[in-house]
């Protein structure tokens, strides 16, 4: 299977006006997802629960789109509103400009075709095998056997488990279970794979290779991947942009870098807590210093130490890395000789890094 | 008598238990009213003790299968009786699969037919040979009843050439070999079962 990634001039190619310059920011495309007034409400005994309220978002083709927030928030819901194994209550949702909850049972079996799904808790048929597992879409497509083993083949290389093909899925571990799943959601070349806590039940190790995985099916086959998860740690690693979901209303949302920057809903700064709040007091005057993704990641304090010859004293350090950049703040002990501090402001505002002194209540 | 009551038993009782579970609320063909009028039925038929039912049911055996009495004829009243118990285990199988498995498969773009045949059956088959097991002794037990109101086989054996001419040997080694049929049904069934089910490591 030859998937090709669409480059900036493809994209361009749908347009009527002229390319002007090919370096010129990208012009919004229709999105591929499309999420309108989205409210979904749930009867129970003695009340009702507003599951979703009033969502409002896009997701662009090629995205890897992450939606977080507490248990409760709505993740699922949501998620599965986009396939319409929910259906809400209130709302539309277009999938490539096409109104889901419009469609005919027929026209929603084919677009459910072009949208992979896999799960938290895997959903594998347990009495067949691997190859059988990831052969189930081809064989509800009419595609022939022969064919259909061949593509299973493909995929299972994909996902790095040829040798399991005859195995049953009680004989495997979680890790390989959902890249089973990840396989079998591949099979029908979907143009979108959603993920519902697809990493949830998975330890951190594992965690981490299955987001390796899917970054590189993202990568190689512009498959565009929403995922939902409560753990920052997901969209920190593979994610370009997030929405936090907080009790049903979508609170923030924007590229992964700006959100986590510049969290402004409480939400927000309750999954990320990334930049320690303003009021964190020093035991005794301190330097704080500021990494706001400018600088690159190098071992900035001991080239520090080097240049200017000071003591530096780590007081504290709350340092994240996103994307190759780093962010947080770091207290260094303020030097009472005033030639020295002076050198070490003048050396990190160099380095591009915020300086400023932080005084003892 | 028994394996051909049980094969039509579970021609009419598999279709039966299928519709009940996929009739469910939040299930795939999702039709409330009518899975509350067909459970209604269906308990209704189940609660009718066998014997009794045997009797309601002289006219109508007579009628389909020529003679009201007799090994073949028996298998009527049984079948009758058996289905309804059938539809139950079946829908207790099926409720049994994983709900995501389902939704997994719905969310792949299957048709219901193809969720019923390819998914939920086939996921459901350990616990439907288990049930059939069960069943069987079941059956097995009504025909040893329906014995005595004039069909044939081992129990007829037992009771009229047994204990009604009082040759108890006759009587012993009768219900001994039903009892081994039991046992063998019980055995092989779970054996069958347990080979079947790939879920255990």
């Amino acid at each position: 299977m030859t998937e090709h990634t669409p480059t900036p001039v493809d994209i361009f190619d749908n347009f009527d006006h002229p390319v002007i310059n090919p370096n010129a920011p990208i012009v919004p495309q229709r999105a591929q997802i499309e999420i309108r007034n989205l409210s979904k409400v749930y009867t129970i005994p003695g009340g009702e629960v507003q599951a979703l309220d009033k969502i409002n978002l896009s997701i662009q083709k090629g995205d890897i789109y992450g939606i977080i927030g507490m248990s409760g928030a709505g993740k699922s819901t949501l998620i599965r509103c986009l396939n319409r194994l929910d259906t809400p209550t209130e709302g539309q949702v277009f999938i490539d400009g096409k109104n889901i909850l419009a469609m005919s049972p027929q026209e929603l079996r084919q677009t459910r075709r072009r949208m992979g799904m896999i799960f938290q808790q895997f959903n594998l048929l347990m009495q067949k095998t691997v190859a059988r597992n990831v052969r189930y879409p081809l064989e509800i497509a009419g595609i022939p056997a022969r064919e259909a083993n061949r593509r299973v083949k493909e995929l299972l290389e994909i996902v790095g488990l040829e040798e399991k093909a005859s195995a049953y899925p009680s004989q495997l571990s979680g890790g390989q279970k959902q890249r089973v799943a990840i396989a079998r959601a591949l099979a029908s070349n979907p143009d979108m794979l959603l993920c519902d806590e697809a990493t949830s039940a998975l330890d951190p190790m594992t965690t981490q290779s299955i987001l390796e995985l899917l970054q590189e099916i993202n990568r190689t086959m512009g498959i565009t991947v929403v995922l939902i998860t409560h753990e920052m740690a997901v969209i920190r690693q593979i994610c370009n942009k997030v929405a936090i979901l907080d009790f049903g209303k979508l609170v923030e949302e924007g590229t992964v870098d700006s959100v986590f920057l510049h969290t402004k809903s409480a939400a927000g700064r309750r999954l990320f807590g990334i930049l320690p709040q303003e009021d964190i007091t020093p035991p005794q005057p301190a330097l704080r210093i500021v990494f706001d993704g400018e600088a690159a990641a190098q071992p900035i304090i001991s080239r520090l130490v080097k240049e200017c010859g000071a003591d530096v004293n780590i007081l504290s350090a709350d340092m994240r890395q996103l994307s190759q950049k780093v962010y947080g703040q770091m207290l260094i002990q303020r030097p009472e000789d005033i030639q020295e501090q002076k050198r070490i402001v003048d050396y990190l505002a160099k380095e591009g890094l915020t300086v400023e002194e932080v005084h003892l209540p | 008598m028994t394996l051909w009551s049980g094969l039509f038993s579970y021609l009419l009782g598999l279709p039966l238990g299928v519709l009940l579970t996929i009739t469910k609320r939040d299930n795939i063909l999702a039709a409330p009213t009518f899975n509350a009028v067909l459970g209604a039925i269906i308990n209704f038929l189940r609660s009718i003790p066998f014997i009794i039912l045997l009797a309601m049911l002289f006219p109508v055996t007579r009628a389909v299968m020529g003679s009201a009495i007799g090994t073949r004829s028996i298998i009527f009243p049984l079948v009758m009786s058996a289905f309804p118990y059938v539809a139950r285990m079946v829908e207790g199988s099926l409720e049994e699969v994983d709900r995501g498995i389902l939704e997994a498969a719905q969310s792949m773009g299957s048709t219901n037919n193809q969720i019923i045949f390819k998914v939920l059956l086939p996921e459901a088959v350990p616990s439907l040979v288990n049930g059939a097991a069960i069943v069987m002794t079941t059956i097995l037990a009504y025909t040893a009843m329906a014995s005595a109101a004039g069909g044939g086989g081992l129990g007829a054996l037992a009771i009229t050439k047994g204990y009604q001419s009082r040759k108890f040997e006759v009587l012993y080694s009768a219900s001994i070999v039903l009892v081994l049929l039991v046992q063998l049904i019980s055995v092989s069934g779970t054996r069958l079962t347990r080979r079947l089910d790939h879920r255990k490591k």
